[in-house]
This record gives C-alpha cells, structure tokens and sequence, in this order.
C-alpha cells in the first residue's frame, strides 16, 4: 500500500474505493508495523497540541521571544466577534486561528510543525474551522489529518518543504495544499477533487519567498500563514464546486520545486532578501541584534 | 531513502519557533545529557554560524540547555531553562564562534565540566526538520543521528572487540541496521557507534557495559 505520485494515490484510492486518508492510514501501519488504533491515538495527541496552541494564541497575551508579534490573532478574533466580517466569518475564524498557533510557536509554546513550525498554523486554522463551521467530529479530524498527511508526504517526498530550499510556497503553500485537501475529503469530496485543491493551493502562491525579517519565524510568517488559510479554503471551494486544476497535482508539485529551486538564495531563508532587505527589516534586524533578554 | 511516515509530516511535536534552530538545538543539547548521564557542573555553548546569529531570537540558548538537563524538544519547561538549571547550580554561558568554514551553519560545540571534574567535548549540528548529527566526541571525529537506538562504545583499540559486542547483541535478537568504528591512532582510544532497529533492553545493555575492553557505553534514542 505504498505510493509516491499523487497518480499512484488516486489509483490506489480507485481500487481499494476508498479516500486517500483511509490509504494513508493503512500505509503507516504497513511501514512502522504500529496498529490503526494506535496511530489514530497518537494523531488525536497532535490534534491536541493544535488545539491548544489555538486556544492560548486567541486567549492570552502572547509574546514572541524578540517582542516582534503577538496579540495580533486576537485582535482579528475580536474584530469578528463584534463587526461584520469582510472575508466571512468562517475564514476570518480561520485566518485567526492560524495566526494564533504561529504566535504561539514565536513564543516558545507548543505546536506540531505541520508540514513545518514556520507553517503550523494553516493545517489547525483550516481544519479546527471547517470542523466547527460543519459541526464534524474528532474523527473526521483525524481523517482530515491523515489526508493532510498524505499531501504532505508527496510533496516533501518529490520536492520541499523547506523554506530554504524552495522559499514560502513550499513551508506555507504545501501546508495550504495539505489543508485543502483535508478539508475535501472531511465534507466526503472524493479523493480527486481533494488533490485537486491541493494542485490549486499550490499553483496560487508559486514564486513566494522566504523573506523573514531578522531570520525570525515571526515577520511575514504570520501574515503568510493567514494567507494559508484563506488559500487553503479558496482552493477547497473552487474543488468542492468541480472545478478542476488543469495542471495535475504531481505536475504543480513538480513545478513548485523547480520555481523554488530557481529563487536566488536571498530569498530562501536567508534574511537577506524581500521584506528582510528592506530599509525596516533591517533597522529591526540591527536593534534585535543588540537586544538582551532577560525573561530568566 | 527514508521513507517519511506520517508524523515525520505532521510533526514533530515542538516547542517553537524553529525545528532546526530550536528543537534540534535541544536534540543536540540532549546527546549531551545522554553522553554525561546528566552529571554536570558547568557548560559553555560554543555557537557557530546561523546559531551565533539568531540564537536569541530562535531561543536556541534555552533549548540547548534545556536538552542538556534532559529535556526533549516538546518539553514546555524549555522556555524555563535557564532558570530550572541555576536550581541545579549548573553554570552555563553561550559563546559566538568560528568554528572553521566548512562546518555547517548551525553548529554548536559543547564543552562540559562533570560534578567529577572530568571534561567532554561533544561537535554536532541541526541539519533541518529537528534532525541532528553528532560529529565530534573529545576530539574523536564519528557520525551519528539518534534517529535509531543508538549504542555509543567507547573502547580500547585491541583486536576482537567488535566481535564480542555484536555477539551479545545477536545473542539477544537485536538487528543492527548500521555500525561504525572510529579511533583517534592505532592502540588509544576507539569509538564504536552501533545503530538498532528495535530497542535495546537493560540486561542487553549492562552485559556490554561489563565486556572486557569497554571503556563505557552510552544509549541514546531520540524517537
């Protein structure tokens, strides 16, 4: 039950009839030997952690350790609670959501990298949301994981997920992507459209760099993660609709790694290039390089 | 090629913000605590490249310290480090170093003093995702991940050692998936690096420790 084309996913899912989260599953038990049971046991600790994460970034007053972010997921939280939202309530509750883990994370707190820690408020935004909005349970979350699960791995197994490598579209695009498709098949899309939106996810922010301010995890990370969330709930709608990536998902996949390839290294990771070279970004880089903490 | 597992996707779990300069900091600061039993009075963080940079920001101090007084990368006391370890009267301090050009940019040297007076030097980087390489131990250029159960043999370089530590290792049914020797010259002192595919029990582990020419013997496993 192995597979390492989103092709050999499809047909496998085909086959068995089955989704591709129901394929994952049964993938991780061939290759670590450990049973369904326990595999579901450790994902619902994961979904845990993110829940948690969430609740703490939209609840208390969160600080990154340079004192760059913090408290913005709670002021878009707010802003929904009393004004009419411009994006929607169930986006404006996801983009929330995913800031509020990427706070989290830029305080030191607990947090599952998903695909990455720079990326790991996307998958929780999306999924936490979409499960209250469609008043799923904790099951169908699991399966929304595994899903995820399955697009993460192909793209981390034919291409990156590294920002360093292949810049922001391979840390917070393929968490989008994962998101997405987690989100088709959790409202029982089949497995087609799901890869579907992931293709789309994908294709919508090829060419986004990795810029981050000081080399922090905070500046535009958490902005980009919001970005996530709204491309990862852009593509499940456009998926959900039957509408179709022309480009198939493997290609995207394909695509996405030579883009990021073909970034020069200024903009992948390095603190060098993009918002990090601006005039801003670097007073800020000057003055956290001078800083001293004193939290001990 | 590995072949990835689910939650090498959704994980690891962490204590952020960085897999690389913040959990696999602490992976790297763990090694130590293994490679020490946890017996130690001082520590000096000797910082190379991205990790001299960053290393504030990425709050890589604290997990390095944190690992060293045995605390794994989703360990929330990690912010508290510094604290939990002035409780235990461990000194510490971080040092911005060249470590040399070709080392990676997220290297760190540790140089440890014992309760007991003795020094250890441990090399090793965070090389992305939370993953680690330990490429140095007192001087003794070795490799290895922590990725699998993990025997690290200090021994005497005399003929036959191998042999008798994999024998008591076929003997209890434990398969080794990779296994390396390293020494500094002829005759002084050896490494023996030994990487399992299942765990290894206490009794397996107490034998080797007891077998003729073993210097010491350490387990680690970061999984």
């Amino acid at each position: 039950m192995n597979f390492t084309k989103g092709e050999e996913l499809l047909a496998l899912c085909r086959e068995h009839k089955i989704g591709m989260h129901e394929i994952m599953l049964r993938r991780e038990v061939e290759l670590t030997g450990i049973g369904e049971a326990e595999i579901k046991a450790r994902l619902f600790l994961s979904l845990g952690i993110m829940r948690k994460a969430v609740e703490r970034g939209l609840t208390e007053d969160v600080k990154s350790v340079s004192g760059l972010i913090g408290g913005d997921a709670k002021k878009v939280k707010e802003h929904n609670d009393k004004a009419k939202s411009v994006c929607g309530s169930l986006m404006s509750r996801a983009i929330s959501r995913a800031m509020a883990v990427l706070e989290v994370n830029a305080a030191m707190g607990k947090i599952v990298a998903a695909p990455t820690a720079g990326s790991s408020g996307v998958v929780p935004g999306v999924l936490l949301t979409v499960a209250e909005e469609f008043a799923l349970d904790d099951d169908t979350l699991i399966q929304g994981l595994l899903t995820a699960g399955a697009v993460g791995f192909l793209i981390t197994r034919n291409a990156t997920v590294a920002g360093a490598e292949g810049g922001c579209q391979a840390e917070t695009g393929s968490a989008a992507a994962m998101a997405a498709a987690a989100v088709v098949e959790m409202l029982c899309g089949s497995p087609e459209a799901a890869l579907h939106a992931a293709a789309i996810s994908l294709q919508n922010v090829l060419g986004l760099v990795c810029d981050p301010i000081a080399g922090l995890v905070e500046v535009p990370c958490e902005h980009r993660n919001a970005l996530g969330a709204a491309n990862a709930l852009i593509a499940a709608e456009l998926a959900r609709a039957n509408v179709a990536s022309i480009i198939p998902f493997d290609e995207v996949v394909e695509a996405m790694y030579r883009v990021g390839r073909a970034l020069p290294c200024e903009l992948r990771e390095t603190a060098i290039g993009g918002l990090a070279g601006t005039p801003t970004g670097q007073r800020i880089k000057q003055e956290l390089g001078s800083f001293s903490l004193c939290p001990r | 090629m590995k072949e990835y597992s689910v939650f090498d996707i959704l994980g690891p779990n962490m204590i952020g913000p960085s897999s690389s300069h913040t959990a696999g900091a602490c992976r790297l600061g763990y090694m130590a605590h293994k490679l020490t039993r946890g017996s130690i009075a001082e520590v000096a963080f000797h910082l190379h490249g991205s990790f001299a940079k960053t290393y504030r920001g990425h709050g890589t101090d604290k997990a390095l310290l944190g690992g060293i007084l045995g605390m794994l990368p989703d360990d929330e006391r990690l912010r508290d480090a510094f604290h939990l370890a002035r409780e235990q009267g461990m000194k510490f301090s971080f040092i911005e170093a060249d470590l040399g050009a070709d080392q990676h940019p997220n290297t760190v040297r540790i140089e440890i003093r014992k309760v007991n007076g003795q020094a250890m030097t441990i090399l090793g980087a965070s090389i992305g995702g939370g993953n680690i390489r330990v490429t140095e131990i007192d001087g003794v250029n070795l490799v290895f991940t922590g990725e699998y159960p993990t025997l690290i043999i200090p021994h005497r370089d005399i003929h036959g050692m191998v042999g008798r530590v994999t024998s008591i290792l076929g003997q209890h049914g434990v398969n080794i998936a990779f296994m390396r020797v390293y020494r500094q010259q002829k005759g002084k002192a050896a490494y023996m690096i030994i990487e399992t595919d299942g765990a290894i029990g206490d009794e397996v582990f107490r034998e080797i420790t007891r077998t003729d020419g073993v210097t010491n013997a350490y387990l680690v496993s970061l999984n």
